[in-house]
């Protein structure tokens, strides 16, 4: 068993103050697939490089497997790590690069030759192991940084954004071959990313951070229909969910001209905290289009068109104010600018967050 | 009526404002040459045009290069087959000598040990400095402290270097730093440093390595500074530290850099001449080809031998700055 716990893990910078990473609990489970996403600046890079050694644990604890390794040095931590700009070492060949961590630990040679033919064949990097590093395209750099993590058969992989120098094509392409060689090898692995598609396609979880704190941890799937915060719901999701500041009324959430029925308990909740409006979240897709002009009115700017969808941006009217709405609206009848629309969530489909706080208040 | 003052500084200022004039009218009319010349080859059109633009750009940095470079380059060589004169052709007489006799081989194996042993120390010490200052609080300023030396000439380096090397009788009042110490420490009767071969060059090259360290530091300094963080952190994650980091990754990462500073050091190490004219004079078997070549020309008005002691030294620059040229270039090439 080799998972990872973070134990009320925290890193502060010196001189700063507030902690990079606050208070992290994380229990990854042997095998796991978990990525780490949020903005940029909300710790997730400190995260995973408290787990490499690379960064102090000011406070709480990290262990790998049964072994507490909040202080040993990295090496010491068997893990291998994958980083953004593939840090390949350019006056080494291909081959040296990828025996390099063997070489410190003084494991025979021809052991290492084997082992680094064995994870070239499996990275189709074979012809290429004689070669330097700057001889090699960005994708076939990327391949020998994984290479280099593979080759130690660590108990964690750790990475650190390695397709954000990607091209977009190649991106999506290695994002599935990440994906699949980490099932086949079954080793552990935190992944650390900024862009919530390549989250959700491939970790088994996902952990949102925001200003060194976890918002959220779930499945890809679970996090999508339950986002636990505002933050969470704005974050997972492309386009994004439409969080909207409604008052509270008998029976729902007031928009100009209409009511939106949503969930009772929830306005109960928010009404008992003396709260007099929610933050209704609905996602692009969760919308039916009506013909009988009930629901909320959507005057529509703009029309993207992605082939086998089309989201109308509008603009709705709450409390004789202006709101942005995103409509998911059929590609092959799309609406025209300019043209008023009206909509109402399907049921089950709306989000209602406490306006204050930011929680979920729906079940 | 002004106060009176000294002839001897009214001279001076007087003569400081005409040279200052001079300087003056000198660069007006430098600009108003140039100016004229552009101005006509700015009217040039059609086909003229661009053997023109060529002519006016690089003609004036040819003909300097010719006139400060090129053309002393060829008569020195033409010189060093002339006898001493130069009034009769006596072929390679002059390098025979160069290469047999005792005064000369001296100068040949005192100059082969310095450009081996002063650049060598000089930049070992250098980043054994850059690596240890960067651990520090105030790196900037003992760098500055370090490099400091650099700034003064080898001339006021010797002249601050005569001081500690300088002898005085034991049981009078020293005024030699180095004897003073080594008094202290128990060496009762120290010996009058400067006069002792063959110590007294490693005496002398000590000055070199003193006003090279800070060049090396810093330029090596910059060079370890500039290896990627995720270089050094993917060494630590494969296990490297300490040594191993040391060798296998900071050094050949800067390899190009090392031999950069290694052959800069030996260029000047090589054209060493203002440390032994200060110090010694190339007396006391301190003699280095530089020194050699100068008293040969103006010492003993021997023109043919200078020339081929500064042949000799020319050869030897040549490879080295050669080697520099190209590796700066291999350098840029990657970047």
């Amino acid at each position: 068993m080799t998972g990872v716990i973070y134990e009320d893990a925290s890193c502060v910078y010196p001189g700063a103050e507030r902690p990079a990473v606050d208070k992290l609990n994380l229990d990854i489970q042997d095998g796991e697939f978990l990525v780490l996403v949020g903005p940029s600046g909300c710790g997730k890079s400190t995260s995973l490089r408290m787990l490499a050694g690379l960064e102090e644990v000011t406070a709480g604890t990290i262990r790998i497997g049964e072994r507490d390794v909040t202080h040993l040095p990295p090496k010491d931590r068997d893990i291998a790590m994958v980083f953004q700009n593939y840090a390949l070492y350019p006056h080494m060949t291909v081959a040296e690069n990828m025996g390099f961590a063997l070489k410190i630990a003084g494991v025979p040679k021809t052991e290492i030759r084997q082992k680094v033919e064995d994870a070239a064949k499996l990275l189709e990097l074979t012809e290429y192991l004689g070669r330097k590093p700057k001889a090699l395209s960005g994708g076939q750099r990327q391949r020998v940084a994984m290479g280099r993590a593979i080759v130690r058969e660590p108990k964690v992989f750790l990475m650190d954004e390695p397709l954000s120098n990607l091209d977009a094509k190649l991106r999506v392409q290695t994002r599935t071959q990440i994906a699949s060689l980490q099932r086949r090898l079954g080793i552990t692995t935190v992944y650390v990313t900024h862009d919530q598609v390549e989250a959700m396609t491939m970790g088994d979880r996902v952990a949102v951070l925001k200003d060194g704190l976890l918002q959220q941890c779930d499945t890809p799937r679970h996090m999508y229909e339950k986002p636990a915060n505002v933050f969470v719901a704005g974050f997972i999701g492309s386009p994004a969910m439409n969080l909207i500041e409604a008052p509270i009324v008998e029976g729902g959430v007031a928009f100009d001209g209409t009511v939106v029925p949503v969930d009772r308990d929830s306005l109960g909740q928010a009404s008992s905290r003396g709260e007099s409006s929610v933050t209704l979240g609905v996602r692009p897709e969760s919308f039916d289009l009506t013909s009988d002009g009930t629901g909320i009115a959507v005057i529509v700017n703009v029309v993207e068109e992605l082939g086998a969808d089309a989201f109308a941006y509008g603009t709705a009217k709450v409390g004789g104010g202006d709101v942005d709405v995103i409509v998911r609206v059929d590609a092959r009848n799309t609406p025209a600018k300019g043209e008023t629309l009206h909509f109402l969530p399907k049921p089950g489909e709306t989000h209602i967050f406490s306006t204050v706080s930011g929680d979920r208040l729906s079940q | 009526m002004s106060a009176p003052v000294h002839p001897f500084l009214a001279g001076t200022a007087s003569d400081a404002a005409s040279k200052l004039g001079q300087s003056g009218e000198a660069i007006l009319i430098f600009f108003g040459v140039g100016l004229i010349i552009f101005v006509a080859a700015g009217r040039a059109t059609g086909r003229l045009h661009r053997p023109m633009t060529i002519t006016v750009l690089l003609g004036p940095a040819l003909i300097l290069l010719a006139v400060g470079l090129v053309i002393p380059a060829i008569r020195t060589i033409y010189l060093s087959f002339y006898n001493d004169d130069s009034t009769a052709f006596i072929s390679g007489k002059n390098y025979t000598w160069a290469f047999t006799n005792h005064s000369a081989q001296q100068a040949l194996i005192n100059t082969l040990l310095w450009i081996l042993i002063a650049p060598i120390v000089a930049t070992v010490l250098g980043l054994l400095m850059a690596v240890l200052v960067d651990r520090l609080r105030w790196q900037s300023v003992y760098k500055s402290l370090i490099f400091m030396p650099m700034a003064i000439s080898f001339v006021g380096a010797s002249i601050i270097w005569k001081f500690v090397y300088d002898y005085r009788a034991p049981g009078r009042p020293q005024t030699g730093l180095l004897s003073e110490i080594v008094m202290k420490l128990g060496w009762h009767n120290p010996p009058d440093w400067i006069l002792t071969h063959p110590l007294n060059n490693f005496l002398l090259m000590v000055i070199m390595v003193w006003s090279q360290t800070g060049f090396a530091m810093v330029v090596l300094s910059a060079a370890i500074k500039a290896i990627p963080d995720d270089i050094i952190d993917a060494a630590k994650v494969d296990g490297a530290r300490g040594l191993a980091m040391a060798f296998r990754i900071t050094l050949p990462m800067i390899r190009n850099t090392l031999i950069v500073v290694l052959t800069t050091v030996m260029i000047i190490t090589l054209k060493l001449f203002d440390i032994i004219r200060t110090m010694t004079g190339g007396n006391f078997g301190t003699e280095v080809l530089a020194n050699d070549m100068y008293s040969q020309t103006f010492t003993n008005f021997d023109t043919g031998k200078g020339s081929a002691l500064a042949v000799i030294l020319f050869a030897g620059v040549l490879p080295l700055v050669g080697y520099n040229i190209v590796l700066l270039r291999r350098e840029r090439q990657i970047r």
